[in-house]
């Protein structure tokens, strides 16, 4: 039961990790992130994507500017050209 | 024969600039270091977007297909970016990169196409702006930044953008180093715009859903691959410079270092000499007693 979750800028590596959800501020709306979603590919707006560790608990917050995420097998990567923190 | 105080001088001298060589080959070192490091970390990126890329623009095909992808349909004016060092003392990084873009330069005008440059970095511009006096269509200055990174990557990948929209150019080639040793940092031309189709690697044929649509995405998608690859040039070129400048300045200090030996030489054969005479001068004057 867990989502792979990557978080890449240009500059590094951010995160990759297995967390419950993640929350991703999508171009057309937020949407939510569990594992074993169907394969999807959005832009994103600028904003927080909000990553739960554990289902229930509270989340971490981490602001992105400019990128995209794409959910496929591997789980969720999010490309963003920068990451405030 | 110099005098023994011009010797001496020379032999001082010398030796402060290998004390310069050196401390620079130390420093050159450990930023190869930081430098190395900074483009690994910059690869994971590059893949991913590399690959999403790949799998968007087997889909979106022919007609829709965005102009930085599919091109503006003819390829006559074409653009060199160069991209160099701003700083010197690097041995011959440069003016291989400057020789490199000259022979393609050359070839593409040998095919009858317009050449114009955009200049990346200080020190290609002199010897560009000799050979090609009116074909320098813009120049980035890199210099004002200490460690050129994403930002100035995007600056560049914006304005070139721009220029290709506002038809200035139809194609785009990228001149940078691949760093592979501090030895060998060799050429490297890449087109960059119109983005050349990536290689599709057959993924799963699962449906991928797309929000908002596959050429939004696309749209969107394009100018950030411009930018990335970009960066990756910028990283290259401050690693290469790194390297070359590390082997340049220990070839530097060797050569300093054999240079005092053989002055150290000559200098005690002169002194030797010297003594000598004055030794015969004693003994004749006291013999002459």
């Amino acid at each position: 039961m867990a989502l792979h979750f990557e978080l890449v800028t240009p500059a590094k590596l951010v995160r990759s990790e297995d967390v419950h959800m993640v929350v991703v501020p999508g171009a057309e709306g937020e949407f939510g992130v569990l594992e074993g979603h169907a394969p999807f590919m959005s832009t994103i707006r600028d904003g927080a994507v909000q990553v739960f560790k554990t289902e229930g608990g509270a989340p971490e917050v981490i602001e992105i500017r400019g990128g995209f995420a794409e959910v496929g097998d591997n789980g969720l990567t999010v490309l963003a050209e920068h990451v405030d923190g | 024969m110099a005098s023994l105080k011009a010797l001496k001088d020379r032999i001082g001298s010398v030796k402060s600039t290998q004390k310069i060589t050196k401390a620079k080959q130390m420093v050159a070192a450990a930023k190869l270091r930081k430098a190395q490091a900074a483009a690994e970390e910059a690869r994971p990126y590059a893949e991913r977007l590399s690959s999403v890329m790949a799998a968007l623009a087997s889909k979106v095909s022919g007609d829709d297909a965005p102009k930085l992808l599919a091109g503006t349909g003819s390829d006559k004016r074409h653009l060199l970016v160069v991209v160099n060092t701003d700083k010197g003392l690097c041995g011959g990084l440069n003016s291989n990169l400057v020789r490199a873009a000259g022979v393609k330069a050359k070839e593409l005008a040998a095919e009858g196409k317009d050449v114009e440059f955009y200049l990346v970095g200080k020190k290609g511009r002199a010897p560009l702006k000799r050979n090609f006096p009116d074909q320098i269509s813009a120049q980035f200055d890199t210099s004002v930044v200490r460690y050129p990174g994403f930002e100035e990557a995007a600056k560049i990948a914006d304005e070139l953008v721009e220029m290709y929209e506002a038809g200035k150019f139809d194609v785009a080639h990228l001149i940078y180093p691949t760093f592979k040793s501090a030895l060998a940092q060799d050429p490297t031309i890449d087109q960059i715009i119109p983005v050349p189709a990536p290689a599709t690697e057959e993924s799963s044929d699962a449906v991928v859903e797309y929000e908002p649509g596959e050429e939004e995405i696309l749209e969107e998608l394009l100018p950030r691959y411009v930018k990335t690859q970009l960066f990756g040039a910028l990283l290259e070129i401050a690693a290469s410079e790194q390297g070359a400048s590390m082997t340049a300045m220990d070839n530097a200090t060797r050569n300093a270092g054999e240079l005092i030996n053989k002055l150290t030489i000559q200098y005690n054969r002169s002194r030797q000499a010297a003594i000598t005479t004055e030794l015969i001068e004693i003994i004749a004057g006291a013999e002459a007693l």
